[in-house]
């Protein structure tokens, strides 16, 4: 009855001798996959953010979480003039970056998105390109 | 003689041993359970009623949210359903490496089974360990599709993406260190005295009864029915794996216990066979209608964008006519009702979630037990919220 018992305290007592495993967040941070999918970003070319306003993102977002307005510059090329993000209702799922057929969108290894105000959570496209 | 009085009290929804937001109303008679009542409902989103509204492609992402502790279980059963509505046959390597997650996702479900059932028990050593190696699989399915719950990673049709270069090295280490590890949990539990004393003759449900209330999976398998879906009506090329399905014989915790642990090994084993037979391949069926286009094609040719544009601005139309399809989640026969009425959303998609079912036998197995027993059948039935309320 007590032999159990005993092989027990002997499996817990050679765990003092392991390394522990603890991560110390946010002391120590963890390696992010490089697929992870975390806060958005847009991509650039030329200066200029790559989005051409197709509206492809904001139709298969499950969330419908983005917001894109689109305009026309200099040259009369369709360009993004707001793309808009509400982190509060985006479930990370990717599909806008699957969706997007210029890679102009991307999910980066950011995943702290805490914040204070509920307008900090929208993601305005200035936000997004800082990213770079 | 002295007077006894029935007293009501209720358990949850907020319980550390309900596993979520249930709630119990238990009368008991001094320390015995007399009635149980589950009340659900806590966790609703109407799962069922989004789907209406979403594309098939969009519904995914909602199955996740569903048995949150093995979403690519849930992710499996939907593709599995709209695969077989839409005539599709799905390429072998999409399935081997479906069936490779599948599997290590029902490592992961059993290991916090194992975790939060020893916890509520009193062993709290094996849930620091069993979150230990659950971490392991999370990391991989961190690094196979980008997240580590929600995985979103299966496709009507296959995959979303391939898999990531030292995919198969780092489920070998899996596989390789995982049995040392379950031998720690017995070691630390199989013959423990409180815990036989806390599970043998505990919730106890005849296999008459089991199969009458519906009880799906390990919770089945341990009142001694043998019954596998895997086995008895196989699906993505379960057929082809050669394994054992445990059963137990007192219809008790502490076989289902034995139970669930058999099934990790054996899922280990599964998990060696696929490996060895992955070979490489297309991950998404010739289905071009379904489909995405590969990325290269939509950036650099016309026909690819247009392509492209149609799938991911439509969707895909189904056609009529309706479907069921179960597969053997961890926590028991999870089946995915679609009624399709030829558009690009399912008319009614109805789940059957196994935990939602096994939960209804709850009053029959704590009938006459100790009001401290009542957390191991909690555990026993290995129940999740998420899936229950939808």
């Amino acid at each position: 009855m007590i032999m159990p018992l005993l092989k027990g305290l002997g499996i817990t007592l050679s765990h003092l001798f392991k390394k522990p495993v603890t991560l110390q967040y946010p002391d120590e941070m963890p390696e992010v996959a490089p697929r992870f999918r975390g806060l958005h970003a847009l991509n650039i070319s030329h200066d200029k953010a790559k989005c051409v306003a197709c509206y492809l993102c904001p139709t298969v977002c499950p969330a419908k979480c983005i917001k894109v307005e689109a305009g026309e510059d200099e040259n009369h090329n369709k360009y993004a003039a707001e793309y808009e993000i509400d982190m509060l209702r985006c479930i990370f799922c990717g599909y806008c970056v699957e969706a997007c057929p210029v890679d102009a969108v991307r999910m980066t290894q950011t995943f702290e998105l805490a914040n204070y105000k509920r307008a900090d959570f929208v993601f305005t496209k200035d936000r997004l390109l800082e990213k770079k | 003689m002295a007077s006894t009085e029935i007293m009501t009290v209720n358990m949850g929804p907020q319980h550390p041993s309900t596993h979520g937001v249930l709630r119990l109303v238990v009368e008991l008679d001094g320390e015995i359970v007399q009635k149980v009542t589950p009340h659900i409902g806590y966790l609703h989103r109407g799962v069922e009623k989004l789907s209406e509204h979403r594309t098939y492609h969009q519904t995914i992402p909602l199955t996740d949210r569903l048995d949150y502790l093995a979403p690519l279980s849930n992710n499996l059963g939907y593709v599995l359903a709209v695969e077989k509505l839409l005539g599709i046959e799905v390429p072998e390597r999409a399935q081997t490496i479906r069936v490779i997650l599948a599997e290590l996702t029902r490592l992961k479900s059993h290991l916090v089974w194992i975790a939060t059932h020893a916890l509520d028990i009193g062993a709290m050593t094996v849930f620091l360990y069993a979150f230990r190696e659950r971490e392991k699989v999370m990391d991989l399915y961190e690094k196979i599709s980008g997240a580590r719950m929600t995985s979103s990673y299966f496709r009507v049709g296959g995959l979303s993406r391939e898999v990531y270069d030292g995919f198969e090295k780092d489920v070998r280490e899996i596989v390789d260190t995982f049995p040392g590890h379950f031998d720690t949990y017995e070691g630390l539990l199989t013959k423990n005295t409180i815990w036989l004393q806390r599970t043998i003759g505990n919730g106890v449900i005849s296999a008459e009864d089991a199969i009458d209330y519906g009880i799906t999976g390990p919770a089945l398998r341990g009142s001694g029915v043998d019954w596998d879906l895997r086995r008895d009506n196989p699906y993505s090329g379960y057929e082809k794996y050669k394994f054992q399905v445990p059963v137990g014989q007192n219809c008790d915790t502490f076989d289902r216990y034995k139970v669930r642990m058999t099934e990790m090994r054996e899922a280990v084993k599964i998990i060696k066979q696929a490996l060895d037979s992955l070979k490489p391949g297309p991950i998404l069926a010739d289905a071009p209608q379904v489909c995405y286009p590969p990325k290269e094609n939509v950036y650099n040719t016309i026909e690819g964008l247009i392509h492209h544009f149609k799938i991911a601005s439509e969707g895909f139309p189904v056609p009529e006519g309706e479907v069921y399809q179960s597969v053997e989640a961890p926590k028991g026969e999870l089946g995915y009702y679609i009624v399709s009425d030829g558009g690009t959303r399912p008319y009614r998609m109805r789940i059957r979630p196994p935990s939602f079912v096994n939960l209804g036998a709850i009053e029959k197995m704590a009938k006459g037990a100790m009001i401290a027993d009542l957390v191991a059948i909690i555990g026993t039935l290995d129940i999740v919220l998420g899936e229950i309320d939808r």
